[in-house]
């Protein structure tokens, strides 16, 4: 037991290794990946190149700073095309958070406002890929998803009624990346969450489908246990672009420099 | 006098705004002509995606590679234009953005404008700047991916627009006989005239 702590100690400056302390941050080595979804042009999996993701997710208070420089994301000045009218309504004001603490993740966001925030932060909002590669790690492997234990783990989350405050951010240990809450606090925009193109009925296949989706078919899974990966490719999928939820936050990516 | 002041500043500071009668009336705020975006039309010439405005748009994205639906989608916009009268042609345009900008350069767009015979006082094919692309597909509801292949899979909704930029009606329906609702959506767009815009 002792000899495997060790062990582990020994790795863990690895993972969180290339941030000073308060960069926001962390670089995410690539490599070989396959996804839960079954994607027919990729069938062997694909490469994800290395990439620079937050920590956290984009706290209230991190979104009242950039709102306040771009008054044109305040909420009731944000055209309702790219924000829906329930945009930061979790807010008491357009400027003030009221009861929303500053350290929760910032929710009824869309993804134009995500988009607009990351951009002005000069990143972007990771790839449906590099999100869900993240997320396969757990605090030592960077891909645990086989081991029973995770996926109970991360199920028993979405088991949990969502009714109470959001927690604030930063409360779950750190991934072998040095990434934390990508799973059990929010829901999170990805950049293509628009290329996940799920038929609302799995079973519906054959002609409608293909006239629905050009080419080929809508994704599946090869993965029917996954059900954390399959639960955000469902809420991404049925969300559009200036829809905002109480549950929905997002983190920037940055290529390397 | 403090708040006296305050609503003096203010109206100063809204002054200039007012006192320039060229300016247009503000977008609505449910027009998708409210994201900035920049694209190249088949000529070459870069357009801003809201000089668009001033005319009711049949909008959808395609690619020109494309083997399966897409041509589909451009018969069916072409299906929806031969059933217009010559009063309500000329009143619409039809818009087809790129999914595939790296590829679908002004002179392939220009190629499908010549093949298909389509009118360029009418259609406009864009080339978006790959920045906007995802934006300019949230706008209009419309979900694609790239394929290894060079492929695309993507949904293909026809996306009406009045003068100003605002959903007017969308379908999901293609080819010849098309959707009977959308059609006659399309032929109210053209009698409400050249459009607010103007």
């Amino acid at each position: 037991m002792a000899r495997r702590a060790a062990v582990l100690l020994a790795l863990l400056p690895l993972c969180g290794q290339a941030a000073p302390p308060g960069d926001r941050y962390v670089t995410v080595p690539g490599g070989a990946f396959r996804s839960a979804l079954r994607y027919e042009d990729a069938a062997d999996g694909t490469t994800v190149a290395p990439y620079r993701l937050m920590r956290r997710p984009v706290t209230n208070a991190e979104f009242l700073a950039f709102v306040r420089a771009h008054p044109e994301w305040q909420r009731g000045r944000a055209a309702v095309v790219l924000a829906e009218p329930r945009y930061l309504s979790q807010w008491s004001g357009p400027l003030s958070l009221g009861d929303a603490r500053p350290d929760q993740p910032v929710t009824w966001v869309s993804w134009f406002a995500a988009a607009a925030y990351c951009a002005a932060q000069s990143a972007r909002l990771p790839t449906w890929t590099e999100w869900e590669y993240a997320a396969a790690a757990d605090e030592t492997r960077r891909d645990a998803r086989e081991d029973p234990a995770w996926r109970e783990r991360i199920l028993s989350w979405y088991a949990q009624p969502s009714t109470g405050a959001l927690p604030a951010v930063g409360g779950q240990p750190p991934n072998v990346y040095g990434v934390q809450d990508l799973h059990g606090l929010v829901w999170e925009w990805v950049d293509d969450a628009s290329a996940l193109l799920v038929s609302a009925d799995n079973r519906e296949q054959g002609a409608a489908d293909k006239l629905r989706f050009c080419g080929a078919a809508a994704l599946s899974t090869d993965d029917r246990e996954n059900y954390a990966t399959l639960m955000r490719v469902a809420l991404l999928s049925s969300v559009q672009a200036a829809d905002a939820t109480g549950n929905l936050g997002f983190r920037c990516a940055k290529d390397l420099p | 006098m403090k708040r006296l002041l305050r609503i003096l500043a203010a109206v100063l500071a809204l002054a200039p705004l007012s006192a320039r009668p060229a300016t247009p009336p503000a977008l609505p705020g449910d027009s998708v002509y409210q994201l900035p975006a920049a694209l190249t039309d088949a000529s070459g010439k870069p357009v801003e995606w809201r000089e668009l405005r001033g005319t009711p748009r049949v909008a959808t994205m395609f690619y020109t590679s494309c083997k399966y639906i897409c041509p589909l989608v451009v018969d069916s916009l072409r299906a929806i234009e031969r059933k217009l009268s010559a009063a309500e042609r000329a009143r619409i345009g039809f818009v087809l953005i790129s999914m595939d900008p790296a590829r679908d350069t002004p002179e392939a767009l220009a190629r499908i404008i010549a093949e298909r015979k389509l009118d360029p006082a009418r259609w406009t094919l864009l080339q978006p700047d790959p920045a906007d692309l995802r934006g300019l597909a949230g706008l209009l509801g419309i979900r694609y991916r790239s394929l290894a292949d060079g492929e695309f899979n993507h949904s293909t909704s026809l996306v009406l627009l009045d003068a100003e930029g605002r959903v007017l009606a969308r379908t999901d329906q293609l080819g010849a006989d098309g959707d009977a609702a959308f059609l006659a959506a399309v032929r109210a767009a053209a009698a409400s005239g050249t459009g607010s815009g103007r």
